[in-house]
């Protein structure tokens, strides 16, 4: 029960970090198409300015707790994915620094440097995460000892590909939509547009990802084999992800932002619960043999650090919730051309 | 080189550079929390802007810790996956609750100090920069009790193949991890308040907002003179703990060869590594390094010949980092005394002014030299007594390791480079004069 817990709040930990720094990568990457001005470039800092940093805490959250609750997941998975998530880690320190220097001196070749900081800063994070995401589901080839035996050229297989481009497209919907949010009249217009046109390569990719989910991965075996142990998600994951959706589709033609935002949100988080229920009780398959893969049985630290874990979790990511939801009221604002610079 | 030497490369690399914008965050910010709760109180609106002037120059250190801070993390399971599964259960734990208690705090209230000057009362947004303070400095606490375990550890039981917690509030609670956590902290302290100092310098140098940066001063040797005290005397302490729990160590910093009772002190001392003994030894005072490190004269200090070979650290370099540390350590209390009595017409002491502007890179280099005696010294443990550094990295090929650490070494000059322009440049430019 306890392991089963702590597997949920795993997923759940990385679905938030998605939901919210999904926005914006997303945006970053769109950013040098969808602001046409140096003006227009500055409204987008403006609108993620305040949540970058909190959002990657997320980040940090999952990948503490995937080490104090399952240290030897953690241990395979990020020694596995040791390239990727170098070029991760460097695209992430580049998008954050870039964030924050680009508005500290008003040349427009340092400006012009920090654009294309954010922008593969988040594009290429976005693609990895996907890959590595997708590369977890199909499962990767580690032996009896958690050691990799493949290449970083097998992580780029097709359906590890697909995954990549899924997330991408997710989150630059997503991105679209929050710039929709915090900006009004003409670019709130251009957010939506932006939505609009990138709603239906997405439902395309998804489509495509979940066929190929199907021949690559035995995700779908958890809801098909036990269907009434998994009643409770078979029913709330498809209602999330389809409801989500439509509802991007719905809210974006009643230009309704923040709900159209809420439902790309939805969407997100239930993609990854998707993901992350049909692995369970995985947490890395190995594609070598089903006996070498990580479960919540092998790869858990002990009772008593799991407790003491989840007594800290239960106490303070409520609290986060509840400090993180007020800053957002706080900036949820539309950014105005003459608001004071970062 | 093999990838345990090249991962042991990466990780020295990423937190020095780390712990070269950190420890500023940890006492500037409480500066200027301290600034702006003066605001609030007088309504003096010189302090709003010295909140303001050393508020840009916090960001941009603190945006460049924040960032490298992600690669520390994750390194443990990318270069060090069998330490992460041997350890993960106890020190796994520490990590993700820095990340909850603390982290989270400070990345998301530091958005709202800097953006929210316009949207919250003074009250509000001075209790933000309160918030940012509190919880980096809280941060600390997790991350060294992390690194205390290493050094010491305990509340632990080996089972299954692996250390699993038994006792977590031995683990915070123990001795080592207190002082550890007090030494670097007011080394911290003691660095934010020469940075103050020096900066206010070159300013009352060039005759400008002398003012502004006379309260400025006044403040940072406040700070400086206070905890560069403390440090002595508490550094006496953290020598005990280090010759109680790490006694190999202390033989290392001390260049310390043959066991003996009454064990001497020497002024000066070169270590020969190679033939195990010391090339020079002048001014020894007899008993003193007993008394230092065990409180009486007569006790029997174990050298490094009763060592075995492969459990000792590399001699010269544990010697060298902790005199450079200790000898700057004595060096503050002094300058900070000066700067404490002259603080209120320092301006008319152009000679001590330039003392300090020139004094800023010293607190850095002592607290990479204690950082380097701590980490060099417990080799070859990365678990001091129960898992050496040589099993703990991961199974991975060469190339990718030299790639990553060439590219991190790359990346993080352009950063450190760029950040230290930008803070020269807000140095420069001085107060806004009219806000």
């Amino acid at each position: 029960m306890l392991l089963s817990i702590w597997f949920v709040l795993w997923g759940l930990l990385w679905a938030v970090y998605f939901m919210l720094d999904g926005f914006d990568l997303g945006l970053g990457t769109l950013s040098p198409f969808i602001a046409k001005t140096p003006k227009e470039r500055d409204i987008i800092y403006k609108t993620i300015g305040p949540f970058w940093d909190g959002n990657e805490v997320w980040l940090i959250a999952a990948g503490g707790v995937t080490f104090a609750a399952f240290p030897t997941a953690y241990a395979v998975l990020f020694s596995s994915f040791y390239t990727p998530l170098m070029i991760i880690l460097f695209a992430l320190i580049i998008r954050g620094i870039s964030v924050e220097f680009r508005g500290k001196a008003s040349d427009p070749a340092w400006q012009k440097l920090w654009d294309a900081g954010v922008f593969l800063g988040s594009i290429i994070p976005a693609i990895l995460f996907g890959v590595a995401f997708a590369n977890i589901f199909k499962g990767v080839p580690i032996d009896g000892d958690g050691i990799f035996r493949g290449s970083l050229v097998d992580l780029l297989n097709p359906y590890g590909l697909l995954g990549g481009i899924l997330f991408l497209f997710l989150f630059m919907l997503h991105g679209a939509l929050w710039f929709a949010v915090r900006t009004e009249g003409e670019l709130r217009q251009r957010g939506f547009q932006y939505a609009r046109t990138l709603w239906f390569p997405t439902v395309l990719v998804a489509v495509g990802f979940l066929i190929a989910t199907w021949f690559n991965t035995s995700l779908y075996a958890n809801y098909l084999d036990k269907p009434l142990l998994y009643a409770v998600p078979s029913v709330l994951i498809p209602l999330a992800v389809l409801g989500g959706i439509a509802g991007v589709f719905y809210f974006t033609r009643k230009e309704h932002p923040w709900y159209a935002w809420a439902s790309s949100a939805l969407t997100i988080v239930g993609v990854t619960f998707f993901g992350i229920v049909g692995l369970y009780p995985n947490l890395l398959p190995s594609s070598l043999d089903a006996a070498y893969s990580l479960t919540i049985y092998n790869a858990a630290s002990s009772p008593l650090t799991l407790k003491i874990m989840l007594t800290v979790v239960v106490i303070f990511i409520p609290l986060v919730i509840a400090y993180q939801l007020w800053v957002y009221k706080l900036f949820s604002h539309p950014v105005t051309e003459e608001e004071a610079g970062y | 080189m093999d990838v345990v030497f090249l991962s042991r490369l990466q990780f020295a690399a990423a937190t020095y550079f780390h712990f070269l914008f950190v420890p500023l965050t940890l006492g500037l910010s409480i500066l200027i929390a301290l600034m702006e709760t003066k605001y609030v109180r007088t309504g003096d609106e010189t302090y709003r802007n010295m909140a303001k002037f050393w508020g840009k120059i916090f960001l941009v250190n603190f945006a460049v810790g924040v960032v490298t801070g992600i690669t520390l993390e994750f390194q443990f399971g990318t270069n060090w996956a069998q330490y992460s599964k041997y350890v993960g259960d106890v020190f796994g734990s520490l990590l993700a609750i820095e990340a909850s208690v603390a982290f989270f705090l400070e990345s998301t209230f530091i958005a709202v100090w800097a953006l929210g000057w316009k949207k919250l009362s003074p009250k509000a947004h001075a209790v933000s920069i309160w918030l940012v303070a509190l919880a980096s400095n809280i941060s600390a606490f997790w991350i060294l009790t992390a690194n205390a375990w290493m050094q010491h550890p305990v509340g632990y039981a080996i089972r299954g193949g692996r250390a699993e917690l038994e006792n977590f509030w031995a683990l915070i609670t123990q001795s080592f991890a207190l002082h550890e956590i007090f030494h670097t902290l007011a080394g911290a302290y003691i660095l934010s308040g020469f940075f103050v100092m020096a900066i206010s310098a070159y300013h009352l140098l060039k005759k400008q907002h002398i003012d502004f940066f006379k309260r400025s001063f006044a403040l940072g040797v406040s700070m400086a003179l206070i905890f560069s005290v403390l440090e002595v005397i508490q550094g006496h302490m953290n020598g005990a703990e280090v010759a109680k729990y790490q006694p190999v160590k202390l033989a290392a910093m001390e260049s310390f060869w043959e066991t003996k009772d009454y064990a001497p002190q020497y002024l000066f001392l070169i270590p020969d590594e190679k033939n195990e003994r010391n090339l020079v030894e002048i001014g020894a005072m007899p008993g003193m390094l007993s008394m230092l490190a065990y409180h009486s004269p007569k006790a029997t200090v174990k050298g490094l010949k009763d060592f075995p070979q492969n459990e000792r650290p590399p001699v010269a370099i544990t010697f060298w980092a902790f005199r450079i540390m200790i000898g700057l350590g004595f060096l503050f209390p002094v300058l900070a005394l000066i700067g404490w009595i002259k603080r209120k017409a320092i301006e008319n002491h152009p000679r001590l002014l330039k003392l300090f502007l020139f004094a800023l890179p010293l607190p850095y280099i002592s607290i990479q030299a204690g950082w380097t005696l701590t980490e060099v010294g417990r080799q070859p443990w990365i678990v001091y007594g129960i898992l050496k550094t040589s099993e703990a990295a991961s199974v991975l090929d060469k190339t990718q390791v030299l790639l990553s650490f060439a590219g991190l070494v790359a990346l993080y000059t352009i950063i450190g480079l760029i950040a230290v322009w930008l803070i020269v440049k807000f140095v420069k430019e001085g107060p806004a004069v009219a806000d």
